[in-house]
């Protein structure tokens, strides 16, 4: 009989659910994001109450079993936010508990596996188009502020890499679509929401130099390109368009 | 600042260090320790792109362009007639710091023109790496250009601050040196690599000693060729490119299809085509050579010394090799999996790790990322999928191929160029 696990979207919630599928001996578990259109078949359904305990035990024996890359791994799948990532990683948990000595994430026959690596490698390039597509700007604060709208929930993945680079000035990175964002404080990085229209209104009075800079960049972009070579075709595949909106060297005011 | 005067600067110095085509930004491990800016030690961050879809990882301009050479093919040569510039080194830090902190840029590329004698325009573009390590606790990258016949004592200081050190050879012959630039000399352009050579050498091994010392230059040396404005064959460039690998433990050897800069009889043409897939293939053959274990000569041999237009240089090795093929993939080693066309390091290892599960399929290998239209042809299935090599010879291969691919270059070659 098939049992609908539901939980909060949360990275412990999950790792909840995983807890009790074992806990509860649920022959046919399917987890998935609650507030999802039910689906029209299954036996029973079992609402997960996220338990930071309970999460932190199944971390920890993944982390055994699979190693810190394989946790990272599974992590990454679960930003994706796909509706049904869970069934993949649900799937090669349950390998690796059933096959302790196997070194699972390897096995390249195996679907889920491969479909976790497909996550990986979304996930990852995502990552890394965020930490290079931040561009910040000075506002009169003397915070530098970006705000990005990456496709998949990168920002807890992020804050290390921003946190090692920028440690001597104040700043802030705001996810538009999920609405939250990063904020070092020269001490520590912190997550924050930003709900007032005040607030936001404050993001873009400019420190007085800022345009000076975000001109001389501009500049830069243009000059740094060879006509000749001229390959736009080349240049959409890197910078694909949806991420141009944020990026200063293609907005011009 | 006078904003004006250092916009109309950037546009100047920034226009002329374009041709310079190597941003890599990786290889160095300066971490930011203690609050300072920046941090180079992960992979280099190509920030954005160029319309021409060239990475941009480094802020690349020139301190100046006022050049007492007069090389022909490089835009800022002594008898040319354009707007000259040059930055001071205050400002080139607040420009690299400013753009470091907006994540515009993972640090600076700074090359100059010889504006006086070699010493003093090395000595200037040390001033600005130190000011901006010591003065500014900046850790992001930097690239320094090597200025030919610089002395062994700046370059030793050079080395402390800058991740990077490049000397373009331009020229991979002395012959075509003494064409294009009679007034430089070769060895000019060896003595501040050889230099720099040993100061890496040196403190890594003093490093095994004392864990502490300052690193030395991290991410080494690199060097650039200019490809198509003199005779040279694939075969020279490549071995040229495979000796300082070798002996001067270069880092990367980039290759710059020329631009046409000047009327001069010595050149081609202003109107003639910049060979951008001649350089397309050369960067295939260096990437065989430092990552798949190919040799110079099995990329090109003597009679032949000009690589193939219509064909990367990993499949011309295998169809010039047949008798290598098919290959059984469930035992074949690491070194022979690499040489089959259409798998890549990536798909390599995990064929290897993939077949202690069992027998690899083209499903398999579909997922695995290998590009099976093309790798099917060398891999020995067990069945009848492998096509015959007695059947299919060379030629076959070859158009069944390519036929199935379409290449971003075609144009380039096709022999149904439309004139109009
Ligand atoms: S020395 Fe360098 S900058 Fe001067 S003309 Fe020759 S290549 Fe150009």
């Amino acid at each position: 009989m098939l049992t609908l696990l539901t939980y909060d979207h949360s990275l412990d919630g999950f790792f909840t659910a995983v807890f009790e599928v074992y806990e509860y001996k649920f022959e046919n578990p399917w987890i998935r994001k609650e507030g999802l259109p039910e689906p029209a078949l299954f036996g029973g359904l079992h609402r997960v109450i996220t338990d930071a305990k309970k999460a932190e035990r199944v971390i920890n024996k993944l982390k055994m079993l699979l190693g810190e890359n394989g946790l990272r791994m599974i992590v990454y799948g679960l930003l994706t936010e796909e509706e049904h990532c869970e069934k993949p990683i649900l799937d090669v948990i349950r390998y690796a508990i059933a096959h302790p000595q196997k070194k699972v994430l390897a096995d390249m026959t195996n679907l889920s596996v491969l479909k976790l690596e497909r996550y990986n490698k979304q996930v990852n390039r995502e990552k890394h188009r965020m930490e290079a597509f931040v561009r910040f700007r000075l506002i009169a604060d003397s915070v530098f502020v970006a705000e990005i709208e990456p496709d998949f929930n990168v920002m807890p993945i992020i804050a290390k890499h921003f946190r090692q680079r920028y440690q001597d000035q104040k700043w802030m990175i705001f996810d538009r679509k999920r609405h939250y964002g990063l904020y070092y404080d020269l001490q520590s990085v912190e997550l924050v929401s930003i709900n007032h229209q005040q607030s936001l209104d404050k993001l873009s009075n400019l420190a007085s130099d800022e345009a000076f800079y975000s001109d001389l960049w501009r500049i830069y972009f243009d000059k740094t390109s060879i006509a000749s070579r001229k390959n736009s075709r080349l240049h959409v595949q890197h910078v694909p368009k949806r991420y141009w909106k944020y990026l200063t060297e293609k907005n011009f005011f | 600042m006078n904003f004006d005067r250092v916009k109309e600067k950037l546009s100047i110095l920034a226009d002329a260090a374009k041709y310079d085509v190597s941003c890599s930004s990786s290889g160095s491990k300066r971490k930011n320790k203690g609050k300072g800016l920046g941090d180079s030690s992960g992979m280099g961050i190509c920030h954005s792109y160029t319309t021409d879809g060239r990475c941009i990882s480094l802020l690349k301009i020139l301190l100046t362009n006022v050049c007492i050479y007069d090389c022909a093919y490089c835009v800022t040569r002594r008898s040319n007639d354009i707007k000259r510039a040059a930055f001071t080194v205050q400002e080139v830090v607040d420009l690299t710091i400013n753009f470091y902190r907006r994540n515009y840029i993972e640090g600076l590329f700074l090359s100059s023109g010889i504006f006086k004698d070699a010493d003093t325009t090395m000595e200037r573009l040390v001033t600005v790496a130190k000011k901006l390590r010591v003065e500014e606790n900046f850790n992001g990258y930097i690239h320094l250009k090597s200025i030919p016949g610089a002395s062994d004592e700046l370059m030793k200081e050079a080395g402390l601050y800058a991740d990077r050190l490049s000397i373009n050879l331009e020229l991979p012959t002395t012959e075509g040196l003494k064409l294009l630039a009679p007034e430089k000399d070769r060895q000019q352009m060896l003595q501040p690599m050889a230099a720099v050579k040993n100061e890496i050498a040196l403190y890594q091994d003093e490093r095994k000693k004392f864990k502490h010392l300052p690193s030395y230059a991290p991410a080494g040396q690199s060097t650039q060729m200019i490809i198509g404005a003199t005779p040279e064959t694939d075969l020279q460039l490549i071995q040229t490119a495979d000796f300082f690998y070798k002996s001067y433990s270069m880092k990367r050897v980039y290759y710059s299809a020329y631009i046409p800069v000047a009327q001069d009889a010595r050149l081609p043409s202003l109107q003639s085509q910049v060979p951008l897939l001649r350089e397309n293939r050369l960067y295939q053959a260096d990437w065989l050579m430092r990552f798949y274990g190919f040799k110079a000569d099995e990329i090109l041999e003597g009679k032949q010394p000009f690589l193939a237009l219509d064909m990367d240089p990993k499949l011309a090795w295998a169809l010039r090799n047949l008798d290598f093929f098919p290959l059984n993939l469930q035992t074949a080693d690491l070194e022979a999996i690499l040489r089959i066309p259409g798998v890549g390091l990536k798909s390599a290892w995990k064929i290897i790790e993939g077949r202690k599960f069992g027998k690899l399929s083209i499903s398999h290998l579909q997922k695995m990322g290998v590009a099976v239209n093309r790798a099917k042809h060398f891999i020995d299935f067990g069945t009848s999928t492998f096509l015959n090599k007695n059947v299919l010879h060379q030629q076959n291969i070859k158009s069944i191929i390519l036929s199935q691919s379409v290449s971003k270059f075609q144009a380039h070659y096709s022999p149904q160029l439309s004139l109009f």
